[in-house]
């Protein structure tokens, strides 16, 4: 009976800690979101969390945005960058992986020692290369250069996750379909793109977010402001006022985050399966 | 017979196409490149000029920047890196007990990592640590006073890491799934010998799931070398470039100043810094990392 008592009281404790730092973790959300309805004299030197009042003028104000630029235009920025970016990865690292996961070629081996080698390069080594490269190609201030790394498979991480994933699907498969007089292309769309829908969902989500996140790479490709994306947007209105209304930079920044919390809450199986996996058998 | 199944297997290099073309333009080319860059004087207005070793000996020689860039980066890596190995380690731990509500402190858990390098996050903690900052007020009302966060050299980098380090949950989301994958008869076997919970803690899960941590440990050690966002939005490298890291260097050498050969340069430092922690990291595993069940 102690025994099961002591048990007990562990047992809260535990819970107790858990909900604790849990709520640690989710508070600076909440306060951000708090922070979109206070004034700054109201968030300087004060520790409340609910504001005086609830006006959404903020989220209106924020929304106009810089030099005639509003949100709506970097929104949709944000969507031209992210989206074909994201599709153009899957579908890459979909046909590649399949290359790596199902054919005995020549070079396989050192091919996929170089692919797990560039899984560890360093972006920061690339990008000057790569400025140069794609001015030389006229197509900086666009999303060009995106649209490029991901169309030849330049983020090996997706591959690489493919692969494990290919890597679960029985063999099987491909042979009766080539008994059945498919060729290599029609197996892989008819019988195991099926199968793979959810892995390559789980990539894309990914991609989604990391590009979406990214800025390190946006300020360094693209430079007018009717391009920015919300990332940039945000930094840009942060730094162009002399008396920042934090009000408006937090609700732009509720604004910005919004379409990852919403993905996660409706996609959340497909986040916890594909990093799973890919740090599985690694 | 034997015809067709070379050409079936030769298929595999038209599928590995677009990967060819990009690795060997946009992977190995620039690479290379970016090693020539960094033994000249490349500028985007001007032809590069050979100039040797130059740039390497003014780093690491004549740049006061580049010490403090050296020593704020390496300082990142070594606080943010275990913290968030060792948050996610044992918060992981105490959700695999299967208690209840767990799927809802999971996803609490895991969020803030989804937010990356976000400018958003980024912004919210240079609001909240900003001297008159949610933060502040509290450590005055709990009679600690005012901490200038990102006013003063010794705490700007950790409050910067403080920002790395809540966004665990995406290494706690693999060690679950890894704990998940532990035969529960290795810990049946352990309790019957008499084993305590600590000792199968050392000698069963830590074995068990010490692939993953090898793999997290590196992943994040190659991405905190390289941070950038933080440190441009929060501190823009200060006080006194004391969070003035490399990935911050390269940009403002690179794309503000234009010296591009130079940051090239600072460039192959980063690089030899993740070298240099994988090696190592690959030296140690032998010791601790354990392969048991190579499928």
């Amino acid at each position: 009976m102690t025994r099961k008592k002591k048990k007990q009281i562990h047992e809260i404790i535990m819970y107790i800690i858990l909900i604790l730092v849990g709520f640690l973790m989710i508070f600076p959300l909440i306060w951000m979101f708090f922070a979109s309805f206070k004034s700054n004299e109201e968030i300087y030197g004060s520790i409340s969390l609910l504001p005086q009042s609830f006006s959404w003028e903020a989220f209106v104000n924020g929304w106009q945005g810089i030099g005639g630029n509003t949100y709506t235009r970097f929104f949709a920025n944000s969507a031209l960058l992210v989206l074909p970016t994201t599709l153009l990865t899957v579908v890459s690292s979909t046909l590649v992986a399949y290359g790596f996961a199902r054919f005995e070629f020549r070079g396989k081996k050192p091919a996929f020692a170089l692919l797990l080698s560039t899984l560890m390069l360093p972006n920061a080594i690339l990008v000057i290369p790569r400025y140069s490269i794609f001015r030389s190609l006229g197509v900086l201030d666009s999303y060009m250069p995106f649209y490029l790394l991901a169309a030849f498979a330049c983020y090996p991480f997706f591959t690489y996750m493919l692969i494990q994933f290919f890597r679960g699907i029985p063999r099987e498969l491909d042979e009766s379909a080539y008994i059945d007089g498919c060729g290599t292309f029609r197996t892989l769309v008819h019988i195991l793109l099926p199968i793979l829908k959810p892995a390559m969902f789980s990539a894309g989500l990914f991609q989604f977010l990391w590009t979406y996140n990214d800025y390190f790479n946006s300020i360094i490709y693209i430079n007018s402001v009717k391009k920015f994306t919300v990332s940039m947007a945000l930094r840009l209105t942060m730094d162009s006022e002399t008396v920042v209304i934090w009000k408006n930079v937090m609700a732009m920044s509720c604004l910005a985050v919004l379409p990852v919390v919403v993905l996660f809450f409706f996609c959340q199986k497909y986040f916890v399966d594909g990093i799973a996996t890919t740090g599985l058998k690694g | 017979m034997k015809k067709l199944k070379i050409s079936h297997n030769n298929m595999a290099y038209i599928y590995l196409l677009p990967w060819i073309i990009g690795l060997l333009m946009l992977q190995v080319y620039p690479f290379v490149k970016s090693f020539y860059y960094s033994l000249t004087d490349y500028n985007p207005l001007a032809d590069p000029k050979f100039i040797g070793i130059a740039n390497y000996v003014r780093l690491f020689t004549k740049d006061k920047e580049f010490g403090k860039s050296l020593a704020a980066t390496i300082e990142y890596v070594l606080v943010t890196v275990p913290f968030k190995i060792i948050m996610s380690l044992v918060i992981a731990m105490l959700l695999n007990k299967g208690r209840k509500g767990i799927g809802a402190l999971r996803t609490i858990y895991y969020l803030p990592s989804l937010f990356g390098g976000s400018i958003a996050v980024a912004v919210l903690w240079k609001v909240m640590f900003m001297d008159q900052g949610m933060i502040n007020a509290f450590l005055n009302k709990i009679g600690i006073g005012t901490i200038s966060f990102f006013g003063n050299p010794s705490t700007a980098l950790p409050t910067l890491s403080s920002l790395e380090v809540w966004q665990f949950g995406s290494s706690m989301v693999m060690f679950l799934a890894a704990l998940k994958q532990v035969p529960s008869s290795l810990y049946e076997a352990a309790e019957i010998d008499g084993a305590s919970k600590v000792k199968s803690f050392f000698s069963i899960t830590l074995p068990q799931i010490s692939p993953i941590i090898f793999f997290c440990i590196i992943m994040q050690t190659v991405n905190a070398l390289q941070n950038f966002t933080s440190a441009f939005v929060i501190t823009q490298g200060g006080p006194l470039k004391s969070t003035y890291m490399l990935g911050l260097k390269l940009y403002n050498d690179g794309f503000l100043y234009m010296k591009m050969g130079y940051a090239s340069a600072t460039s192959w430092v980063i690089f030899g810094l993740v070298m240099i922690f994988t090696l190592v990291l690959f030296g140690t595993s032998r010791f601790w990392v354990f392969y048991g069940d190579e499928d």
